[in-house]
């Protein structure tokens, strides 16, 4: 297809998927505590958002380009990649954490505390649960910008779908960088599709006209 | 003068909201449209500074049509206040309420001129002048907002539910600032709202409407008590409406003398309850002097409900008899001195007397 | 020598900064093909955002283009743009403009949204009010919704910049001027000072834009919508 076989192209998406898609994870483990607190220490909010806010607006192929500074990898190393995703995921995810924690009403919150719970264990089993419409949300679109950013990675020889884009653009033939960007608009909507089922299944209670 | 001469109001989904509305609302008056929703209240008020088009019928403003005039300069020449004040919020309060002189194309120290006496009259302060709506608490807001249609001076004001949004302390407040306003001005206010009490309570005319744009009754507020046109305006007007109606009631209630003592006065045992007032006469409450008498202090004094002027209403007067812990109601005159004290008995004696 | 040193290196060699292809006339480059697609695309969408918002036609299209341009590589774009481009076109032009045009159209979209959700974001009742005291659509839109627009168009632009910077960057690989050189040629050359260099001082430049809209968002928006919370 466009001169690309189908064994190599489900190779690149598999690896696109992972420097892509663990980073998310990861971003997003980060996120969770960074966010509950930025949205319960009032004077720690503000910096917090904005200091994991301002990692976003360093270039992508610059960062890909300075991690081996600070971890001492090698350049051609994944971890370079890795990281840096993460670092776009959690400048992304903390805010929108810390909106979906702000987004529990607080009625409920003190019904909560008043039937006994413990702080950490109702931020687990209430405040989480109603926060997950809002960082699912939040999480899509860092997952979405994420599929699109990787590719960046193959301009300093990190293979991914990327790599077809440079592929064909050093042999003029325009087939494998329409199949990589379509490849990548495919996973960036799997992987948005997929959190936003997983969002669903998490949320019974949004659901309208369930049959009781 | 505002004439509603046979207006209908037809939305496209086939909903009447006004039908067939003939109405004359007086010149220099508060008149109230009131009515449970849905019966186009709203909708009557909005076709008059055309925020909607009726779909037949006109509306006569001191007899010039006002589909006769384009609609935005129209508008500028009537006040509009709504529920949630509608303050632009990139604008402070100053800024706000010179909206309109602006629209108008007055220049920028008269517009500035008239905005600054507005924010006075609606009872804000200077410094509040340079803040931002969202600096405001709500009544604060909605001061704002009736200062801001009040700022060109003009002769029409409409307000659609204006204190439905403010907690009843202030809507009260704000209630009578309107009436103090009006008159001080001599504007004529339509005034939309659902709550039949601020209807009763604030209009010169009240006009109920009921579902599906209907005009039930237009009339003064004692007249729909004393004689509500039917059924609907019965229930609407409320189940104690023979008691509110006294509100309306002017009745001839001589006050009897009260004999009054001032603190440090001694009062002899068994005098039973006896009335407290200062210096001037004004009274500060009632002492129990059923089995305890000696010179008066302060902490025997207790506070009581309400106190009627010369010359109030039944109602009023009914109150102060019924919340005194003597029964005797306590009646001041213009200046808050004790004049006498009446016995529920008087004021309903009054009534018969006047009903006969 | 390490990464670390050769970087320091670089970035302190006077060498570096001056000159036709120095970090200085490369900054200056990068600003202006940043600024000039961020005019371009602001000329296009800030207008048609406001029209989506006062009007609520074409909604569809100012919510969802954002969300679809996010999920296409940037970089794939720019090589079809060149390849489809580049035989049409002659002289200088023909390497600038297929990236330029590229920046333009990814940055349409963020700024659409904002501006859209921005107007649509007015409060109804600031609207009827406006209406009701006699202001004509046009009086509207430029008195009511596009103030109180405001917040969300900047933050709409600051997007688009950061965006235009980072593609402003990579777009090196097709022959674009500007900062994107250092980390394109440092990397052909194996010299890995100049290209870590370079990223330094392109992340530093991406910082300082921000900062720099930040205060001009400062300047438009009222301190009305900013302030919250009734003060005594």
């Amino acid at each position: 297809m466009g001169g690309v076989a189908w064994a190599e192209l489900g190779a690149l998406m598999l690896r696109h998927l992972y420097l892509a898609g663990v980073p998310l994870l990861v971003g997003l483990a980060v996120s969770l505590p960074l966010g509950w607190l930025a949205s319960r220490v009032r004077w720690l909010g503000p910096p917090l958002i904005a200091g994991t806010g301002l990692m976003y607006t360093i270039p992508s192929l610059a960062l890909f380009i300075l991690l081996p500074l600070v971890l001492g990898t090698q350049i051609l190393d994944d971890a370079n990649v890795l990281v840096a995703m993460t670092i776009y995921a959690v400048a992304l995810l903390t805010r929108t954490v810390a909106d979906g924690f702000t987004s529990v009403p607080g009625h409920v919150r003190q019904a909560a505390t008043a039937m006994g719970y413990g702080e950490l264990r109702r931020v687990v089993a209430v405040d989480l649960p109603l926060a997950v419409p809002v960082v699912a949300a939040g999480l899509r679109v860092a997952a979405v910008s994420n599929v699109s950013m990787v590719s960046v990675a193959a301009l300093i020889g990190v293979s991914q779908l990327g790599s077809l884009f440079t592929d064909g653009f050093n042999r003029n033939a325009m087939g494998p960088i329409v199949v990589g960007v379509m490849a990548s608009v495919v996973l960036a909507l799997l992987l948005d599709a997929t959190i936003a089922l997983l969002a669903r299944l998490l949320t019974p209670w949004l659901r309208r006209g369930v049959p009781a | 003068m505002i004439r509603f001469d046979s207006v209908t109001k037809t939305y496209d989904d086939g909903t009447t909201a006004v039908d067939e509305l003939s109405l004359e609302i007086p010149g220099g008056r508060i008149t109230v449209l009131v009515g449970p929703s849905g019966c186009g209240k709203t909708t009557s008020l909005r076709m008059i500074n055309r925020m909607v088009e009726p779909t037949s019928g006109r509306i006569l403003i001191d007899g010039e049509d006002v589909s006769d005039r384009p609609a935005a300069q129209l508008r500028r020449s009537i006040g509009y206040v709504i529920q949630q004040a509608g303050l632009f919020p990139h604008r402070t309060v100053l800024s706000n309420v010179m909206t309109v002189p602006r629209l108008l194309g007055w220049d920028r120290a008269r517009a500035r001129a008239a905005a600054t006496e507005a924010i006075e009259k609606a009872g804000l302060t200077a410094q509040q002048a340079g803040r931002y709506p969202s600096q405001l608490s709500g009544g604060q807001q909605q001061r704002v907002g009736v200062a801001r249609a009040l700022a060109s001076g003009p002769q029409i004001v409409l307000m659609d539910e204006p204190y439905s949004a403010v907690d009843p302390i202030v809507r009260a407040e704000l209630q009578d600032e309107l009436r103090r306003l009006q008159g001080e001005l001599g504007i004529t206010v339509v005034l939309v709202t659902h709550d039949i009490d601020e209807a009763l309570s604030l209009g010169d005319m009240v006009a109920v409407m009921r579902y599906g744009g209907h005009l039930a009754q237009f009339a003064t507020p004692a007249e729909l008590l004393a004689r509500p046109a039917d059924d609907f305006v019965a229930s609407f007007v409320g189940k104690d409406r023979g008691y509110r109606a006294l509100g309306f009631a002017d009745v001839a209630v001589s006050p009897r003398p009260e004999r009054t003592v001032r603190l440090g006065e001694a009062v002899p045992a068994g005098s039973g309850w006896v009335l407290a007032v200062d210096d001037a006469g004004r009274p500060l409450g009632w002492a129990d002097a059923r089995s305890w008498g000696g010179p008066l202090t302060e902490s025997r004094v207790r506070r009581f409900g309400t106190i009627a002027r010369l010359g109030e209403s039944a109602r009023l007067l009914l109150d102060a008899a019924l919340s005194s812990p003597s029964r005797r109601g306590v009646v001041v005159d213009e200046h808050g001195a004790v004049v006498g004290t009446v016995l529920a008995d008087d004021v309903l004696d009054a009534l018969d007397a006047r009903s006969t | 020598m390490n990464a670390l040193a050769l970087t320091w290196e670089w970035l302190t060699d006077p060498a570096s900064w001056t000159g036709a292809g120095g970090i200085l006339a490369q900054s200056v480059a990068h600003l202006r093909y940043s600024f000039l697609a961020l005019l371009a695309a602001a000329l296009v969408a800030v207008p048609v955002g406001l029209w989506v918002g006062h009007t609520g036609r074409g909604r569809w299209l100012a919510v969802n283009a954002a969300g679809a341009v996010r999920a296409v590589p940037s970089l794939g774009v720019l090589f079809i743009a060149v390849l489809l481009l580049l035989p049409r076109l002659r002289g200088e032009l023909a390497f600038e403009l297929p990236a330029l045009i590229v920046l333009v159209l990814l940055a349409v979209p963020p700024v659409l949204a904002g501006t859209y959700a921005g107007v649509q974001a007015t409060d109804p009742a600031a609207r009827d009010a406006a209406r009701g005291m006699g202001m004509t659509g046009t009086q509207v839109l430029r008195l009511v919704e596009i103030p109180g627009a405001m917040p969300l168009i900047m933050s709409g632009l600051r997007a688009a910049m950061l965006q235009i910077i980072g593609t402003a960057t990579i777009a090196a690989i097709v022959g674009l001027g500007g900062l994107g050189r250092f980390l394109i040629d440092g990397q052909a050359s194996r010299d890995y000072g100049q290209m870590a260099g370079g990223a330094v001082v392109v992340a530093l430049l991406a910082l300082a834009v921000d900062i720099a809209l930040a205060a001009v968002q400062r300047l438009v928006v009222s301190p009305g919508l900013t302030t919250a919370g009734p003060g005594r």
